[in-house]
Formats: structure tokens, sequence, C-alpha cells
């Protein structure tokens, strides 16, 4: 039996062509629709509905939390305010990535983590010696992502918070029609949005007071397929598909350093001793040898890639997950790892790792597709990332 | 404004979306480009105004539809506000109180066509795949400045015979298709096709819009084709509701032609074009400044193009009779509508789900072939249709800042509404009209009545009084085969160019002309800049 989320009476309904996937366990929404369309423009133009709830989500408390967190992952936590979040990788004590989440200050001396993958035992090693309590609240806990530029309207008629003067990376703990829940200015959408925490036997009524409101805004629940094509858009990478977890990697191919999936920002050069830190300190001096880049498929390359064959150009309105090679002056110099076409941006996008002196934005590179069984080479530019950041994200 | 005389590289008559386009693209090779408007803000008949407080109409042009890929591309469009949101179903109620729904997932259309024809969704399949083949074949002639069939000069020569060979690789089966649909009435064509009335009322009204033509009527099958065209970009995805409303593309434009260092100036409406001997000199404004330009290109339609910014007297008759030939004769209205909830259409029977799918798509008032016929016979004889073709979508249901939360508006695309109505139009013929728009549609929404908290009814005569556009056609002239390619919009001059040297036209009165799509402007630009100082 697969697990199911605490939103799960509402959106099984829902979901018209039965489109369930798995992640982490659990059953949830690829798209409520046959296919994303609506659902993806609804992120960027009105608002949407994601049921996160697969996150792993562990609360740590006791007197040396914050100490348990900052030896684990890359960034400060000390530096971590109440009220506060941190999107942060960890790593092996070779500096080599094991998951990213992220890590919110919920009060004085508790915090809580969401992860990709489970963390438990992770946590529990790296706690020898420390007064802490970790809990895993995975199945206690439901998230919902309310992501889009009507995310905000919506939220402010139903809680008592002031929801305008929160900032970017921050939550607030309040209401919904009188059901406790935590807000955080967060998302994978790269958009403006919310993520809300909430007590799994609350989830329903929440559920039903936002859509309730959301139905003036044009708020619609979406699945992992438009949420797939929103944080390819917003240059976010995923675990399992952009790149592995140095616990499950079988060779070191498939390692990835924080610095080689464009995450060197998350590493702190200030806080003392944390896990990998002097294989990243080593490494920063030395320079990756990977670059994790935005790639820009040139839609006349590839338009005509078809032409040649009669066709018209097609591009799946589901994101690719898959493994493009890329070359340089006939050489190898990478693999793409994501791709969609941008509804928005109008424009083929993708994600991929690219040997570091081929990464510089402007290098012009081929992508590999096949068309009509046959391997052909579209014409691509490196891209900074993210491809899209719209001021509202932050403001 | 300045007084006086100011000096630009080319000078861009209308801030239409074509003249944006032209702009922009004239600015992005470094001239010093002006755009004049004549109404206070750009669009043309791509414009968004907030007629009813709080209610935002996309008041005369209301989908983007075959905007170019490359115009999309090349002017970063998206960076400048462009965003088009699905628009996914069409909704046609029946007569018979059920409905046909064309929707955005084949499948589920599929399983609905199945319901009143098994045979059709057999026939369906069949018919896209030759359309998209003949779009195909059409699709470069989009893009390219029409080739004159009877000259001889070389550029004229190259153009037919890349023509010829693109015919030639179509093979005879396809090209022979190609023909039978550029020469048949839509009626007879999807005759040969389909067998459930109201699917090819609905495929068969696409064939009429902005004509002053009937489905019965020859040479209206092609525009079939326009549907399908869209489908060949399909992957761009440049096919729906630009959020914000049409205006919001002209907006799009304009700030990319801005960017490019073009200046765009509105309330600034033309008198005339000066020209000094063979050649254009500048343009004289309404207050009667002079700018001077070698370069003046107008967006306007052929006939004030030729007969108003330029004394006829002063042009080769044949051009002069030509313009006076080329037809306009608008055909429809436009209802714009604030509603206060959602209309509730009977052929759902309370289905509440899939009102709400439906909604969020367009609704086409096209039960069958004979309603169409019949509301193109009212229009034959000077009367607007009794029971009109509608097109109809709520752009609030997509884009929620269009109206007020909860509440809504409706535009909806009304043929036939002859320009040349006996008597003329006047209050009291707009009024019936809008009237006739309402009771037609109440019979199959019966609460819409009552839930208008405010409408704009908008006739032929009122598009060309508010647009300029002559005769209220929205596609400045009609679009039928013999105003088309190297006829539009008259022989001799369907490249772009006029008889005056660096006065040019690009409007949709030329080749391709359409709808909100550009590439008149686009091609436009690219002529003027192949023909640089010389022209």
């Amino acid at each position: 039996m697969l697990l199911t989320t605490p939103f799960h009476s509402r959106t099984a309904p829902l979901i018209r062509a039965q489109t369930w996937r798995r992640w982490a366990g659990y059953q949830v929404a690829s798209a409520y629709d046959p296919h994303p369309d609506r659902e993806y423009a609804s992120i960027r133009n009105a608002a949407v509905l994601i049921d996160v709830s697969p996150l792993y989500k562990y609360r740590i408390t006791g007197k040396d939390a914050a100490r348990l967190l900052d030896r684990m992952v890359t960034r400060d936590v000390m530096k971590c305010a109440v009220g506060q979040v941190l999107y942060t990788p960890w790593c092996d004590a070779h500096g080599k990535v094991i998951d990213d989440g992220t890590i919110s200050r919920l009060d004085e001396g508790t915090y809580r983590l969401t992860s990709a993958e489970p963390n438990a035992r992770w946590l529990h090693l790296n706690s020898h010696g420390l007064d802490v309590n970790v809990e895993d609240i995975s199945y206690q806990t439901g998230a919902l992502a309310l992501q889009g530029p009507f995310s905000p309207t919506i939220l402010q008629q139903l809680s008592p918070a002031d929801l305008g003067s929160l900032k970017y990376f921050r939550l607030v703990h309040t209401t919904i029609r009188d059901t406790p829940i935590t807000i955080s200015r967060t998302g994978y959408t790269g958009d403006l949005g919310y993520e809300l925490w909430i007590d799994a036997s609350d989830g329903v009524a929440v559920w039903d007071a936002l859509m309730d409101v959301g139905r003036n805004y044009g708020l619609v629940p979406a699945g992992i397929w438009a949420l797939d094509i929103a944080r390819i858009e917003a240059g976010l990478i995923m675990l399992d598909v952009d790149y592995f977890s140095a616990h499950h990697a079988m060779i070191p191919d498939q390692l990835s350093t924080p610095y080689e999936i464009n995450l060197g920002w998350t590493v702190s050069d200030t806080k003392g001793p944390f896990n990998g830190i002097s294989a990243l300190h080593d490494e920063k001096r030395r320079g990756a040898s990977w670059s994790f880049v935005g790639l820009e498929i040139d839609w006349v390359s590839y338009e005509k890639l078809h032409q040649e064959r009669g066709l018209a150009p097609h591009v799946s309105n589901i994101a690719w997950r898959a493994s493009h090679p890329l070359y340089r002056g006939g050489k190898q110099v990478g693999y793409a790892t994501s791709g969609t076409w941008s509804p928005l941006l109008k424009k083929y996008l993708a994600l991929g790792h690219m040997s570091a002196d081929s990464g510089t934005p402007g290098t012009q590179v081929e992508i590999e597709f096949t068309v009509e069984h046959r391997r052909k080479r579209a014409r691509c530019a490196v891209r900074r990332l993210p491809f899209f950041d719209p001021p509202r994200k932050k403001a | 404004m300045t007084s006086g005389t100011s000096r630009y590289d080319a000078i861009v008559i209308g801030g239409g979306h074509n003249g944006l386009v032209a702009a922009a693209y004239l600015a992005r090779a470094g001239k010093k480009v002006v755009v004049l408007e004549r109404r206070p803000l750009v669009g043309g008949a791509a414009v968004t105004e907030e007629v009813v407080p709080g209610f935002k109409f996309s008041v005369f042009s209301y989908v983007v539809s075959l905007l170019r890929p490359e115009i999309i591309r090349e002017l970063d469009l998206p960076s400048h506000g462009l965003q088009i949101l699905p628009l996914e179903s069409t909704v046609t109620p029946m007569d018979n109180g059920d409905y046909f729904a064309g929707w955005g997932d084949a499948d589920e259309s599929r399983a609905e066509l199945r319901r009143h024809s098994p045979r059709d969704v057999e026939a369906m399949a069949q018919f896209g795949r030759l359309m998209v083949h003949m779009g195909m074949a059409v699709k470069p002639i989009l893009s390219m400045v029409p080739p004159d069939p009877s000259s001889l000069a070389p550029s004229d020569l190259k153009g037919l015979l890349a023509l010829a060979k693109h015919f030639r690789s179509l093979g005879s089966e396809k090209f022979h298709a190609l023909y039978k649909l550029m020469t048949m009435s839509s009626a007879d064509y999807l005759d040969e096709w389909f067998e459930f009335d109201t699917l090819k009322a609905t495929k068969g009204a696409s064939g009429i819009i902005g004509t002053f033509l009937g489905p019965r009527s020859p040479g209206t099958a092609y525009v079939l084709l326009h549907h399908y065209m869209g489908e060949i970009d399909g992957a761009f995805r440049a096919w729906g509701f630009q959020k914000g409303g049409t205006g919001a593309i002209s907006n799009a434009i304009a700030s990319a032609a801005r960017a490019f260092g073009a200046e765009i100036r509105t309330d600034a409406p033309v008198s005339k074009v000066l020209t000094s001997g063979s050649h254009v000199s500048g343009v004289v404004l309404g207050n009667g400044d002079e700018l001077r330009a070698p370069l003046v290109i107008s967006g306007l339609d052929p006939r004030l193009t030729f007969t108003q910014l330029l004394d006829p007297k002063t042009l080769p008759s044949d051009l002069v009779d030509g313009v006076r030939k080329y037809k306009f004769r608008g055909s429809s209205g436009k209802v714009n509508l604030a509603l206060k909830t959602l209309p509730e259409f009977t052929c759902f029977r309370n289905d509440r789900d899939l009102a709400l799918r439906a909604a969020r798509g367009a609704f086409s008032i096209s039960p069958t072939v004979e309603y169409l016929e019949h509301a193109y016979d009212d229009a034959k004889y000077g009367q607007f249709s009794r029971q009109p073709y509608m097109d109809i979508v709520i752009p609030s249901m997509i884009d929620p800042g269009m109206a007020p939360p909860g509440q809504h508006v409706m535009s909806i695309f009304v043929q036939y509404a002859p320009f040349d109505v006996t008597g003329g139009w006047d209050d009291a013929k707009r009024d019936a009209f809008g009237n006739t728009v309402i009771k037609t549609l109440s019979c199959y929404a019966p609460n819409l009545e009552s839930i208008i908290v405010g409408k704009q009814v908008i006739t032929p005569a009122d598009i060309e009084r508010i647009t300029g556009l002559s005769e209220g056609n929205i596609f400045q002239g009609e679009l039928a085969l013999h105003q088309l390619f190297f006829l539009r919009p008259v022989p001799k001059w369907a490249k772009y160019r006029t008889p005056v040297r660096g006065f040019w036209q690009c409007g949709s009165g030329t080749h391709p002309g359409g709808g909100i799509m550009g590439a008149s402007g686009r091609i436009a630009a690219m002529e003027i800049l192949k023909a640089g100082t010389s022209a």
C-alpha cells in the first residue's frame, strides 16, 4: 500500500485522469487536469495549491539543536534567527552532497529540517555527544505549497497575521480560520508564494478554507508536472534527477559537491567544523571541475532538425528528466539532466552539468536529441540561473 | 510635446500592433524611430480598457492566435510582459439542450465527439493530419514577400521559383487537396469529411470570421487552415489569452520598441504625409507640427494610407482604383459584458464542475450550419443577424485580474453586423443589436440578463469611429482570396511599397494580414531595411 497524504480525501476526487505518481512512498497527483498546462499557467498568473506532504520533516530540539544542524549542513545555522528559514545542502565527510532541504527556526530552541530523503539515521549519527532530541514528524505534519502572484491575497483573507510584512525565507505562526498553522514564505516555484505547515488532522479544514476563498482568485490545485516546469524555470535542482545523493552513488562519477551543483553560495567560509569542511575549502581554492548551468536550446535549430524530416517541432508539455549529452567542438563536455519548454519565457530550457571550462554563460554548445530515431544535435547556449526570477518573489 | 520640426530616420503612422512591430524592428536595426498614435493609448484594435470600473475589456480583438513565434523571440516579448494563458476548450450549446465540446485533452475530445458521431472521431484524426500537412505547406508563405506571378523582375521570379519548388515538393495529392481547400466553401469542404452538423458549424465558423461571406460561400474553406497553422507552432504555445487582455500584447511590443530606442507618441494624429518630388519627406500632425524623416511607414489601412495620408490625385489611377475596389465591409461587432457572477448554461444540466471547466474556454454559438447561413442571409439584405454567430470568452476565468473577485468579464464577438446596415447605425440600432445578442445568448444561459452590471456594445461603425479602421473591418480589409498574397491590398503594390519613395505600408491590409499576427509589420520592416536608403 502506498501512503496517502493528509489531503488525500480532497485531492483524490479531483485527479480527473488518475494521473497519480509516487513520491517518497506516497501517492500524489502528477496533475489534476489530464495535462499540466493550466496548472502551470496558474502558478505564474493566479495561484495554486500543491500537496508537498511527502517531504521528510524532522523536529530538532534540545540545548544543542543548532549545533547538530550546524555541524551537519554547509550554511551557518548559528546565524539563523527565530522565524528564519535557511535553504541548504548537507555533505558527507568528503564534501559530497547527501541531500538538500530547509531549516526553519520555529522558536528559540526548536528547528525543523525538511529533506527529500529520510535523514533520521544521518541526524542520529551526527548527534553523538550532543544534547538533542530528533523527532520524525513526517507523518503528523501536512504541507501545502500555496504559490503564485495571488497567494498573499488569498492567505490574508484567512489569517490574522500581517503577511505583507512576512519577508522571503521567514515564517510566522498563526491561524487559518482558527486552525493553528505555520506559514513560511518559501517554495519550489521561483515565484511569490508560501508553504503551509499543518497538523495532519487539520489538513482537510485548511484545504477547504483555501479553496473556498481562492476560488475568486483563480486558485487551482496543481500537481508535480506543473511544479516541475516552474522549478526548472527557477533553476532549482532536484535530488535523483539533477544529482545523486552521496549515500546512493555507486561510483565516484555519480557524486557532486555543492560547488558542482550551483550551491557554492551555501558553503560557509567562516563557521566552525562541519561535515566536509576541509574538502570543500580545498575545492573552493582549487575551483570545481564541474558547473551546473542553465541551457537555452536554440529554437530555430531545434525546429530545423524536425523540418529536415518533414515534421513540425514537438515538445511535450511535461518536463523531461533524462540525460542528454552536451557537446562543444565535437567533444562531449557535459550532460543535461532535466528540461522543459517554458510556456512563460517561450524558450526551450534545460539544466545540466558542464565541465567547468565550458560552463561560462554565453558559451555555445550542442545538445543531443533523437528525432525520428536518429541522433541529432541542436545548438544551445549556456545561461545564468535562474532563467526566471520575478521581483515579486522577494518583494 | 515640442512644437516645430523634429528629424527622425523613420516615422511610423499608427500604433497598432503591426506599426509597433515595424517600429521595434527598425529601432533594433539602429534607426531613430517615432510611432505616432492618434488615440491616447497604443494598440489599435488590440487594446484593453476599463470601460466599467473594475472590469477590464479587451475591447475589440480578444484572443492571441497566430502571433508569429519569430517576433516573440526576436523582440523577446516575454520579458516585456507577453504572457499567454491557455484557452483550452470550445463548447457549442446545441438546439436539443445538449452540447458539443472540444476539450484541451485529445482523449477527452475524442470521447466527447464519440457521443455525437463515432464516424467523425476517425474522420477528425485524418482531417487533422491533412490540415497539418496543408498548414506546413502554407506556412512559408506567411513570412515571404509575395512575388507577383505576372512580373518578370528578378526578385519576383526568384520568389515564384521558390514557391513553385515548394509546391512541387508537396506531391500531387497534397497539392490537389490544397487547391480544393483554397477554392471550396467551408460547408462543402467539411461535408466531405464529417456528418455531425454542430461540429461542421463550429469548425466552419472560423472560416467566416471577419469576412462578408457565409459558410456556403466559395473561398471560405481555406480559413479552416488557420486553426491548424497555430497547431504547427503548437509547441510554442502562443495560442490563448493574453494576461491583461490584448492591450497587454500591444504594450509588450511597445515596450520592446522603446527598449530598442523607439519613441512612441500618443494623442498624435497624423493629418498628411509630406512629399518632396517623388520622395517622402515627413508628416504633418493634427496640431500642425511637422516631423521630418526619409522613411515614413503607414500602419493604417489601404484606404486611409492612399486616400487620406496622401493626395490620391498624385497617385497612379490604377492604384487609386484598386484601393477604391478593395473590400472592407466590416461584418462583425462586439458586446462586452461586466457580470456579477458566472452565466449558467443550461446545457450542463447543473454539473457545476463541467460548467466551471467550460467557462475557462470559449463558447461558440453555432448550433448548425444552417443557423450560420441564416445569420448571413440577414446581413446580405442589410440587417444584423436576428440570431447571430457568437464566439464568447470569459477572460476573468483565466486571468483573475480582469474583474473584481468573484465577478466576470465576458467578451462576445458577434457576426453578422454589417457596416452598411440599412438606414445606417445609430444609437437605437446599436441598442437593438446589443439586445439581440443578449436575448440570443439568454436562450442558452437564461440567467445572463439578471447578472449584467455593465455593458459595451460595439458596431462596425463604432469600430471605425474609435480605431479608424475603415468600415470597421478588424483585418483592415476582408481576408478573402481575391485580396490575399500578391493581391493584398492591390496588385503591383503588394510588397509594402507605395508609389512615393520612402513611404511604406505595414498594416494588416498588406500580406499576410490577419489577426494579432505581426507578420505584416515584420516583413515590411525587413523589406525597408533591405532596401536601405535607396528606397
